[in-house]
């Protein structure tokens, strides 16, 4: 990784990357600390980071509800789980223009664009986890005389509780593609909508800066929900 | 496969309801009803321009799934053949497939410039990294008794590869490029919409553009139908593979 950074800074400096392509790392970074000392991108950085918020709030609450109706109903399951399964290979981003003429170009459209790339993962995570909770927890169930809301929400979302991290993971994964491509395609702000605009300008150093910004971000949330899955994974003894 | 098939229409007929209802609840300036995008993606089959949006897209398509998948077919088999390279290379392959490549796309505009090459080359960064993960794994998946067996019998490196390897690893590989033909395809459509000259998601953008509703949902609709063609293909031909093997 530091070698190819290296790698990398070298063929910038020395010119057979032009720069009109591509700016050194070392420049990225300092392009990015300006970025943020001037403040200039903090209302396109909360624009983001809200929509965002927003869209995995949306996946992370509404999926496993959703998830759990359908696993208690193995009819409704059966019709739609072709749906489901098929659904990230039908590429879900064409949408989004259905969504712009429905909401208007703002806030809501990419809200809905970023949930809608995450709900499904979440929804499918929840069943999978559903499906293999162990049958003694059912038994601990009926033994406390738990109804059915509280033996979802008290015992068997728990129980699937690695599946759900899963869950999570894919679901911000998707809703960060869902809403940088909404960005950058048609949007009034936002990471996506800068990085979009540095490159119509010429702006190389806006461009890669927020770029590098956004990568950061990206590579973080991705790496620490990693390991909180690994470490749950672990915990409950599943593969 | 009865019941299978009877689900299928029960889903397709409460989509159309759904659409229709939705049509009704806030009208045309904001949904276009069922039959009407129907018409209307009819009409669009038969003009010049959507066939040659349709050419263009095709062509991206197929070239970024040849180069993609032979890319990462090979890539995969090389670091799941040696267990060290393998070893560095899976943090890395998970990582850079994690990231949203749509923020990639300018620098692939900046070194390819507006052509069909940077869709070709935003296509292949979607796809070959599924292909190449899926395969990687799977050859590090073959039970180490076939290789023994290989090494006994003292086969070579490349008879090897071709009579145990690909076969005992094909299902999966399978699983790979399909995931990776459809994250092509999502690739090609995003390079389109973002800035392109020609091609379906072109076309869906300008109808944005100039707000026509009919236009954008007959595009998406005709798009999504596409799509789903494409994976009913593959899950075909990936159950018959996996049937044989």
């Amino acid at each position: 990784m530091i070698g190819a950074l290296v790698v990398l800074e070298v063929l910038c400096r020395s010119g057979v990357i032009p720069r009109a392509t591509m700016i050194p790392p070392s420049e990225m970074a300092a392009a990015l600390w300006q970025i943020l000392r001037s403040g200039r991108a903090n209302d396109d950085i909360a624009f983001t980071v809200v929509n965002l918020l927003a869209a995995i709030a949306l996946s992370v609450v509404l999926g496993p509800w959703l998830g759990a109706a359908l696993h208690a109903f193995p009819r409704a399951r059966r019709v739609f789980e072709p749906l489901l399964s098929a659904y990230y290979a039908v590429p879900v981003f064409i949408f989004y223009p259905v969504l712009i003429v429905a909401f208007g170009v703002g806030r809501t459209a990419l809200i809905a664009m970023g949930a809608m790339f995450g709900i499904v993962a979440m929804i499918v995570n929840t069943m999978i986890g559903l499906d293999r909770v162990p049958r003694v927890i059912a038994r601990t169930a009926a033994v406390m005389r738990f109804g059915p809301v509280r033996r979802l929400l008290l015992l068997r979302l728990p129980a699937a509780a690695p599946h759900l991290v899963t869950g999570i993971k894919l679901a911000v994964a998707y809703s960060v593609i869902g809403i940088v491509a909404g960005e950058f395609i048609l949007a009034t702000a936002g990471i996506g909508k800068r990085i979009a605009f540095g490159y119509q300008d010429f702006d190389n150093r806006t461009m890669y800066g927020m770029l590098l910004l956004l990568l950061i971000m990206v590579m973080g949330v991705n790496g620490a929900l990693s390991h909180c899955e690994k470490r749950l994974h672990h915990r409950f003894g599943q593969q | 496969m009865r019941s299978g098939k009877y689900d299928a229409v029960l889903l397709a007929v409460g989509f159309l309801a759904c659409w229709e209802i939705l049509f009704l609840l806030v009208g045309p300036d904001v949904v276009s009803s069922p039959s009407t995008t129907i018409m209307r993606a009819a009409s669009l089959l038969q003009t010049q321009n959507f066939w040659r949006d349709t050419e263009s897209t095709v062509i991206a398509f197929a070239y970024a799934c040849l180069i993609g998948i032979g890319a990462g077919l090979s890539l995969g088999l090389g670091l799941g053949l040696n267990r060290f390279a393998g070893d560095v290379a899976d943090p890395i392959l998970g990582t850079v497939y994690s990231i949203p490549k749509i923020t990639l796309y300018p620098i692939i505009l900046l070194i390819f410039g507006l052509s069909l090459a940077a869709k070709v080359a935003f296509g292949v960064i979607h796809g070959i990294f599924p292909v190449a993960i899926f395969t990687m794994n799977a050859v590090r998946n073959v039970a180490p008794v076939h290789r023994r067996t290989a090494k006994v019998l003292r086969l070579s490196p490349l008879v090897t590869i071709v009579t145990v390897l690909a076969p005992a690893a094909i299902p999966e590989i399978l699983s790979g490029v399909r995931i990776g033909i459809a994250v092509t395809l999502l690739g090609i459509l995003i390079a389109e919409l973002f800035a392109s000259s020609s091609g379906i998601g072109f076309a869906l953008i300008r109808a944005t553009d100039i707000h026509d509703v009919v236009d954008i949902f007959a595009l998406t609709l005709l798009l999504f139908l596409f799509a789903v063609a494409i994976n009913v293909f593959l899950h075909a031909v990936e159950r018959r593979v996996r049937h044989h093997a």
